[in-house]
């Protein structure tokens, strides 16, 4: 019989003994793991070594100053809440809209495939192309100008792929019978589907909106792609005002050299992280108050 | 029905709106600087009186910064992933996947500030000595811890996907829980394990804060991790947070190297979607 070929791992092994070699892959990998968590927590940590003591309510009603101690978040925050409303209202009808026709009506012929394809290819694209999309189509297409709606407009593409995605497997979670004994009962096709399906897969569907929204919450590159301002001295009263948000904001103090700056950004990323933390909350919220409604 | 059927269409118009605007503001572009020199020119001063669009320096930096960060996320990524998959009680995984979940939704943003104000000064400069704390290293950094919650959860996919007959068979030979992991579920999951390497590099290639931020935005070829590099991505940003107007070259620029990234990260996602369609084969 040959012996088999030498490998680097049968090598260790046979130098270490089986055991030895085992604990050691086994500390090795524990410590990989740590290493995640660990790097997660001296983020957070220095995040709020630096930002807490800047967030106070001054902070969050100024808008940018040339200033550290007077700059504030008023414009960006607001600029965030007025994007993020707009992009609900678009991407949410068109991401479960477009869920429900993949999962329940479509026939499965080349055309689907083509779309579901198409959709996967799409989450992988890099957001600073959708930026450029925007920044052709939107801004100057449609001579929206570097405006809200423009914005709005540009990330509902961006967050499109993952509502789909996730919507589609929260209807799928959905057993068949209750589409049949819908249908049994004499409801339509449609029927079935809002009164029942919808319902019952409206946890997986919310979380999927909640996750998108939280993707469209962060995103910078985009938005400076398709010409968003990184100073704003007023708030939006209207979706064809030019905006800042909060990840713009951040970018610009993190770029400018004064140490105040420096910390004017940690406080605002502290504040991003609260809107994130928030938003995940609902979510979790949501997920429970349906999953206790669920009974199969 | 058919608000329905419009719905799911908007992604294949998505996608070919994508495929038009980059094509239509390349092609001009492509009329003033000979795609040649543009593929394999070393010198990159769009905004100079002197112009010249050799792309060379931002391709080599974004691949430098994309493969360390990819050294970095690969390896711990993968060994995360074994160690969920294959050695971890219940109650760690529960608490550390969504540890892993919150790393991967901070927003790249501040992964850009943690550079400047942590492992720039911190790890990069007292370790490496570098003249100044926007390096391609710092920037690749942290770009492969942003990178490795994204590697482990692809990975240990793959791996919870692997029978379990196959584990006990092993087992059942004599082999111990690293022979199993390293020998039997590793090799059975390999295709999906590299489909999440090239995901994850399509990914570092079009990550734009961190280099924007933390590499320097300098025009640079060079091997040395520790000078500052633009990115394409970084590039790309330069000009669109100035006021470029509609029209010039500067500004049909931007959408030829947004066509290199979009070029570079379809190929890579098209490839990984064949390497799981393979995994699933095995399998299913």
């Amino acid at each position: 019989m040959n012996a088999p070929p030498p490998t680097l791992i049968g090598e260790i092994t046979a130098k270490l003994g089986k055991k030895w070699s085992s604990w050691l892959f086994a500390g090795l990998a524990i410590s990989a793991t740590g290493f995640g968590v660990l790097c997660l927590a001296v983020l957070l940590f220095v995040v709020a070594r630096d930002g807490l003591g800047g967030l106070d309510w001054n902070f969050i009603t100024s808008f940018p100053s040339r200033k550290p101690e007077d700059a504030g978040i008023l414009a960006a925050l607001m600029g965030t809440l007025w994007v993020m409303g707009l992009t609900c209202l678009f991407f949410v009808p068109v991401g479960v809209g477009a869920a429900i026709y993949l999962e329940e009506f479509a026939r499965r012929n080349w055309f689907t495939k083509l779309i579901e394809t198409n959709i996967s290819t799409l989450a992988g694209v890099p957001s600073v192309v959708y930026g450029l999309l925007g920044l052709a189509v939107f801004v100057f297409g449609m001579n929206l100008g570097s405006s809200i709606v423009a914005a709005a407009a540009t990330l509902t593409l961006l967050v499109l792929p993952i509502t789909i995605v996730a919507s589609r497997e929260g209807l799928r979670s959905v057993p068949p019978s209750m589409r049949e004994a819908a249908m049994a009962l004499g409801a339509t096709k449609w029927q079935a589907v809002w009164h029942q399906v919808l319902p019952a897969g409206m946890p997986a569907v919310l979380t999927g909106i909640i996750l998108a929204l939280g993707r469209a919450i962060g995103e910078t590159a985009p938005l400076i792609a398709m010409g968003a301002f990184t100073s704003v001295f007023f708030v939006p009263t209207s979706p064809t005002d030019t905006f800042t948000v909060l990840p713009i904001q951040i970018f610009s103090w993190v770029a400018r050299p004064l140490p105040g700056f420096q910390e004017n950004a940690a406080s605002g990323i502290v504040a991003l992280l609260i809107v994130l933390l928030l938003l995940n909350s609902v979510a979790v919220a949501l997920r429970y108050m349906y999953a206790r409604r669920r009974s199969w | 029905m058919a608000f329905l059927f419009l719905c799911a269409v908007l992604s294949v118009v998505t996608t070919a709106g994508i495929v038009v605007v980059l094509l239509a503001e390349a092609i001009p572009f492509f009329t003033h600087v000979n795609i040649f020199d543009f593929l394999t020119g070393t010198e990159w001063r769009p905004l100079f009186a002197n112009k010249s669009f050799g792309a060379l320096p931002l391709l080599s930096a974004t691949a430098m910064i994309a493969l360390m960060a990819m050294a970095v996320a690969f390896p711990i990524g993968l060994l995360t992933s074994i160690y969920l998959s294959e050695y971890a009680p219940s109650w760690i995984r529960e608490t550390v996947k969504p540890a892993l979940e919150v790393l991967a939704g901070i927003p790249t943003v501040v992964y850009g500030f943690f550079v400047i104000s942590f492992i720039a000064p911190t790890i990069v400069r007292p370790i490496f000595h570098s003249e100044t704390i926007f390096t391609a290293l710092g920037a690749s950094l942290a770009m492969g811890i942003m990178l490795i919650p994204m590697v482990a959860s692809l990975s240990e996919d793959a791996m919870r996907a692997v029978p379990n007959g196959l584990r006990e068979g092993a087992y059942a030979l004599g082999a111990n829980r690293f022979q199993v992991s390293v020998k039997v579920v590793v090799p059975a999951a390999l295709s999906g394990i590299v489909a999440a390497g090239l995901l994850a590099l399509a990914r570092a290639i079009g990550e734009t804060m961190i280099v924007t931020i933390a590499a320097g935005g300098i025009p640079n070829l060079s091997g040395n991790p520790l000078e500052p590099m633009q990115a394409m991505t970084a590039y790309i940003m330069e000009v669109a947070s100035g006021d470029t107007a509609r029209g010039t070259v500067e500004y049909q620029s931007i959408f030829a190297i947004g066509m290199l990234l979009f070029i570079f990260t379809l190929g890579l996602n098209l490839i990984a979607r064949w390497f799981i369609g393979k995994f699933r084969e095995e399998y299913e």
